[in-house]
């Protein structure tokens, strides 16, 4: 079934022999497939909470070359769900600590670093490189890239997403069928979708899926078994339910189809409609922490909304603040004053840019967002408030 | 009767709930039935032309229905309709990136 990932294999030691022996004994591995996964090369975009499983289980399992690609520093708020990397690393690159961690799993694995974002300048030359793409990113304009360039070279793509307490896993690009484009033509619109930040992910879903990952390249490197091509696997852990549902290639597919007209990449912030750096509104409608905190000290009157979730204000909240979750802010706008000062906030300044803007369209002229949420809040401005 | 299931992603817009009940001839009116329900929910189901939007994928079953009869796919008593939603989530970045999972 599988794509043939080997030629003429090498052979194992005999402390390889030993590592190995639980796979040797299995007839659906033994040494054909072993020396297959040592052949196999298998690039994972992003060493996070889906590339953090995956990695440590390919390399366990003695797939041979792991490429990851990531260029960013471990924080304290990975650690929950990214167990490649551990509280000693806070502040490490995620490469030198993922690096490091698999090295010490399986010295026998080759790992190779690829130290910058994924973009349309490079992606082509880096998967070229491998048989198998482990997508384990966190954006749409970066899933759209990683399929398109695995469609255009022919490399599985082995694709996973999560949100909250819900995944979705299958394999794009295979021969014959389906790509990401064929099940989601077009992305949402930047800000339907609430961010993963925003939004929040239980920690083990991230593994979760990343096994279902790590399965399945493992089952296409040995070339057995029924691989997840035609079907979409969707788990929702609250309901503790797995569903699967069917999956076609699209033959009017731009890129997949039988007449594709998408033959290079493209630019896909602009695909997905994301305008870097302008996601908090225009400069004037913002306003910086500390400007609030010196005229409430004053004695000033500023409304402070925050349109954050009600469960959010339990870990932190601006003393004074009236709340308005951001779903609920149409229907309960005659609870604001469009002759006041109104300062709009949430954690971060996404959700409190889309407020801004709504109460703008609505004729609120005195509002404005407070540029960074409580997390600059925190940082500029009371420091015994914790970011999150 | 058909039972829809919602994501996630949309629980906020009908109460929290993971499924919800309708009476439905076609997929079509029983998503109607359920926006009319939950009006919140109308802008993430269908664009301003009142199209259904092209990252929301409605499954009757385990079929996709642009593989059926779209809208007008007819529904039996005890169908499931899924609404499979885009998520683009790695749990990978927090604040460097442009995170739209």
């Amino acid at each position: 079934m599988a794509t043939s990932i080997t030629s003429a294999p090498a052979s194992l030691s005999h402390e390889e022999i030993l590592r190995y022996s639980r796979h040797l004994i299995m007839p659906e591995v033994a040494m054909e497939g072993q020396l297959r996964l040592k052949q196999a090369r298998v690039l994972l975009i992003g060493a996070g909470g889906l590339g953090s499983p995956v990695a440590l289980y390919l390399a366990a399992a003695g797939v041979g070359r792991i490429g990851l690609v990531d260029f960013d520093v471990v924080d304290l708020t990975n650690l929950q769900r990214q167990i490649l990397h551990g509280t000693s690393d806070v502040g490490r690159k995620k490469l030198d600590s993922a690096v490091e961690r698999l090295r010490q799993i399986n010295p026998h694995v080759t790992v190779d670093r690829y130290d910058v974002a994924l973009t349309r300048d490079n992606a082509l030359e880096i998967i070229a490189d491998y048989d198998i793409v482990v997508d384990g990113t966190d954006n749409f304009p970066t899933r759209y890239l990683v399929n398109d360039a695995c469609v255009m070279l022919g490399k599985p793509n082995v694709y996973g997403s999560i949100f909250r307490f819900e995944g979705q896993a299958t394999i794009f690009a295979y021969p014959g069928g389906p790509c990401y484009r064929c099940l989601y033509p077009e992305p949402p619109p930047p800000g339907l979708v609430p961010s993963c930040a925003e939004g929040g992910v239980l920690g083990i879903l991230p593994g979760l899926i990343g096994v279902i990952q790590a399965t399945e390249t493992v089952k296409l490197i040995l070339g057995k078994g029924q691989p997840l091509v035609g079907r979409l696997l969707l788990y929702d852990a609250l309901a503790m339910r797995f569903r699967e549902l069917k999956l076609r290639r699209n033959p009017d597919c731009p890129v997949c189809g039988d007449n594709p007209t998408i033959r290079e990449l493209i630019d896909y912030d602009a695909f997905c409609g994301i305008r870097r750096h302008e996601d908090s509104g225009p400069a004037e409608w913002q306003i910086d922490p500390r400007e609030v905190k010196a005229r409430l000290d004053r004695g000033e009157r500023l409304v402070l909304l925050d349109v954050r979730e009600p469960h959010e204000l339990q870990i932190c909240k601006i003393p004074g603040a009236k709340n308005i979750p951001l779903s609920e802010l149409p229907r309960r706008i005659h609870e604001l004053d469009s002759a006041e000062e109104i300062v709009v906030y949430c954690k971060m300044g996404g959700r409190s840019a889309k407020a801004v803007e709504f109460l703008r369209q609505v004729g609120f002229r005195k509002v404005k967002n407070l540029r960074g949420g409580t997390n600059l809040w925190a940082e500029l401005v009371d420091p015994s408030m914790p970011r999150y | 009767m058909v039972k829809i299931l919602i994501p996630t992603a949309l629980r906020q817009y009908v109460d929290q709930r993971d499924a919800v009940e309708v009476e439905a001839r076609t997929v079509g009116e029983a998503l109607e039935t359920l926006s009319r329900r939950y009006t919140e929910l109308r802008r993430h189901l269908y664009n301003e032309e009142g199209k259904l939007r092209s990252f929301v994928n409605i499954y009757l079953n385990d079929e996709d229905i642009r593989y059926l009869q779209r809208e007008a796919t007819p529904l039996n008593d005890g169908d499931t309709l899924t609404i499979v939603p885009s998520i683009a989530g790695g749990g990978h970045g927090d604040q460097h990136h442009q995170c739209a999972c």
